[in-house]
């Protein structure tokens, strides 16, 4: 199967770096059963200001691309750069603030001190951080639970504590590993859609791992499909649905005819197949 | 039975408490020497007996049956002499009866009837006291020598008797000995658990040697230690540091991994340093593993140090006095030296658990929620 080019989404001003841009790239794991191919010649540019969702089922290696964007992997083949940078010093400049699957909030911590923490890492002042824990939390809508402890609140709160963690110290970048997996549907589209008011609001950079149409969808500017064994790119859909989304644009025919379009994607990668 | 309101080992146990009351009764009626209040208790014991056939009766008058009968047979035990067989009965009448009572509360407190807070404590209570009172009667019912095993109210006239030998012993093992020895033995192990995590040189090198001197036998080290470190507290002590280091090296080892690769991960993408991920993740996380090193440790502490004290002490301290007075045929003292041993070992090791509680009042285990 051929892989689809770069998406050349030069805008004209030249000036800008693309805030991630991948070339030829690719990651084998070795295992003990032998190698394991989670990336394969990866192409890809991300604009400033992108929303961009990687969508494909299990094994595509979408997190993987995820976690090589933020130095947590390392490619064995081809570059990859972020703000024009190696992934190593993009890491070091703290370019990028990451949501985990799981919120990975710390449980002797209180919300706000969870917060605070890549606060404190990074050296910024009480003042600072009591600024900016204040900021994030309004952000994420959590005013409130400043001294509540995480195992103190719901799933879905957890999940908004740990998006303002990773937007405390104000990274351009915004990598989202699915945010909302683990949460049932009505808290997943509420959260969608205040993550779509804050991209708005910050005008920052997301990536968005997903494995559902709708969400992927709905959120983003750009759609990259992914197919497993081996990782890679099958197609990447530009979305012309407008900035503003309330949540029922989902049944428009504009937005079925882009699911419709990440439906057909999927399927030429073979990958209904795996999806169980 | 129907009509009592109990399962079948309460069932069993009623009959038992009140059959053993009517068994003492018509024994002291036939004995020439009974006691009269001992009488009235027991004769108030089987009267508990109607509930088979009437109704159900309080637990709390099962709990004043056994309180009643108990406290008269104490009182009427004879000196120097075995007491009369049919107060063998009323013995187990009391114990039958507190069995009972404690079941029924422990049943009473699941379903939420009485608080947990004040009645949880009655049940160790009750079954310490219960202990001690067969314990006496035992002891001087049976006329137990002495030597053997001394009665509880003699063991507690010998501990208000050499009060002042017992706090000397006290500070000389538990606060010259163990608390410096405990704080070194436990801060060392923490800090080459943490150089052994930093490096696997040292990881291969040091953890053998852990190991190995964790088989040492105390009993083997403890005079090496009087020799090189003399007869007084010093030697003690680092018998305790050596007994302790171990399990403080082995839990730290353990905890700083406990961390989950998500939470490490998140660290890196901050790009924190060693330190600040040391100290800010690994450390916490590791944290209930130190305090189940330090819990353990408390208790090994102690008898590390009551046991090297059995290889040359100045005249004082615990070990001393335990080997001294089996010599000297001295068991009430030997005795009461372990009943402060045990107070001591148990309020430490309360303590050590009460800071747990107040540090990682965020696991699970203690916060009694899921993960």
């Amino acid at each position: 199967m051929s892989v689809t080019s770069i998406t050349s989404s030069t805008t004209g001003t030249g000036v800008a770096l693309p805030v991630v841009k991948a070339e030829h790239l690719g990651l084998t794991f070795s295992t003990n059963d032998g190698d394991v191919v989670a990336l394969s010649d990866v192409n890809l540019t991300i604009e400033k200001g992108d929303f961009v969702s990687f969508i494909g089922p299990s094994g595509c290696g979408k997190t993987t691309f995820l976690r090589t964007i933020a130095d947590l992997e390392q490619p064995t083949s081809g570059t990859l750069e972020i703000n024009g940078q190696t992934p190593e010093n993009a890491r070091k400049d703290r370019a990028y603030g990451y949501v985990f699957q799981a919120p990975a909030l710390y449980p002797w911590r209180t919300i706000e001190k969870n917060i605070a923490l890549p606060l404190e890492i990074m050296g910024h002042s009480a003042q600072q951080q009591a600024e900016r824990i204040k900021r994030t939390m309004d952000l994420v809508n959590l005013s409130g639970f400043e001294k509540k402890f995480p195992w103190q609140l719901s799933g879905g709160m957890q999940q908004r504590a740990s998006i303002a963690r990773a937007l405390a110290f104000d990274a351009d970048l915004l990598l989202m590993d699915e945010p909302f997996g683990a949460l049932d549907e009505i808290v997943r589209d509420h959260l969608n859609s205040e993550l779509l008011k804050l991209w708005d609001r910050t005008k920052k950079t997301i990536c968005f791992v997903t494995h559902s149409i709708p969400e992927a969808v709905y959120l983003s500017t750009k759609i990259v499909v992914m197919s497993p064994r081996p990782g890679r790119v099958t197609d990447i859909i530009e979305s012309n649905l407008p900035r503003e989304r309330p949540l029922d644009i989902r049944e428009t025919p504009e937005f079925l005819a882009i699911a419709a379009r990440v439906r057909d994607g999927l399927r030429a990668g073979h990958s209904y197949e795996e999806v169980v | 039975m129907m009509k009592s309101g109990l399962n079948l080992l309460q069932s069993l146990l009623a009959l038992l408490a009140g059959g053993m009351a009517l068994c003492g009764l018509v024994g002291a009626a036939i004995s020439a020497d009974a006691d009269i209040l001992l009488t009235v208790t027991m004769g108030l014991g089987a009267l508990t007996l109607v509930r088979c056939v009437f109704r159900p009766i309080s637990l709390w008058l099962d709990g004043l049956a056994s309180v009643l009968i108990a406290l008269a047979l104490v009182l009427a035990l004879p000196r120097g002499a075995a007491m009369p067989g049919h107060y063998w009965f009323a013995m187990v009448s009391a114990w039958g009866f507190a069995w009972l009572f404690v079941d029924q509360l422990s049943g009473e407190i699941r379903r939420g009837a009485v608080p947990r807070k004040t009645m949880g404590l009655l049940i160790p209570a009750v079954f310490g006291v219960a202990l001690l009172v067969v314990w006496e009667i035992v002891t001087r019912g049976a006329n137990v020598p002495p030597v053997l095993l001394p009665a509880p109210s003699a063991i507690g006239a010998q501990l208000a008797n050499s009060a002042p030998i017992l706090w000397a012993d006290f500070v000389q093992t538990f606060v010259k000995s163990v608390i410096p020895g405990y704080i070194i033995g436990c801060l060392a192990g923490l800090v080459v658990a943490i150089a052994v995590d930093r490096s696997p040189f040292l990881k291969a090198g040091l953890l053998p040697i852990g190991n190995f001197m964790s088989a040492l036998p105390i009993i083997g080290i403890a005079p090496i230690m009087v020799m090189w470190f003399g007869f007084d507290w010093q030697s003690k002590a680092a018998v305790v540091v050596a007994m302790t280091f171990f399990p403080m090296l082995v839990n730290t080892v353990a905890g700083l991994n406990a961390a989950s690769s998500i939470e490490r991960d998140l660290m890196r993408t901050y790009a924190a340093n060693y330190w600040q991920t040391l100290l800010k993740l690994r450390l916490p996380a590791a944290g209930p593993f130190i305090f189940n090193a330090l819990k353990i440790n408390s208790t090994l502490a102690l008898i590390g140090a009551i046991v090297a004290e059995f290889f040359g002490t100045p005249v004082v301290g615990m070990g001393f006095r335990i080997s001294t007075g089996v010599g000297r045929l001295a068991i009430d003292l030997v005795w009461a030296e372990i009943a402060v041993a045990a107070v001591a070992g148990s309020a430490f090791y309360g303590v050590i658990a009460l800071i747990e509680r107040g540090v990682t009042f965020w696991h699970p285990s203690v916060r009694g929620g899921r993960a």
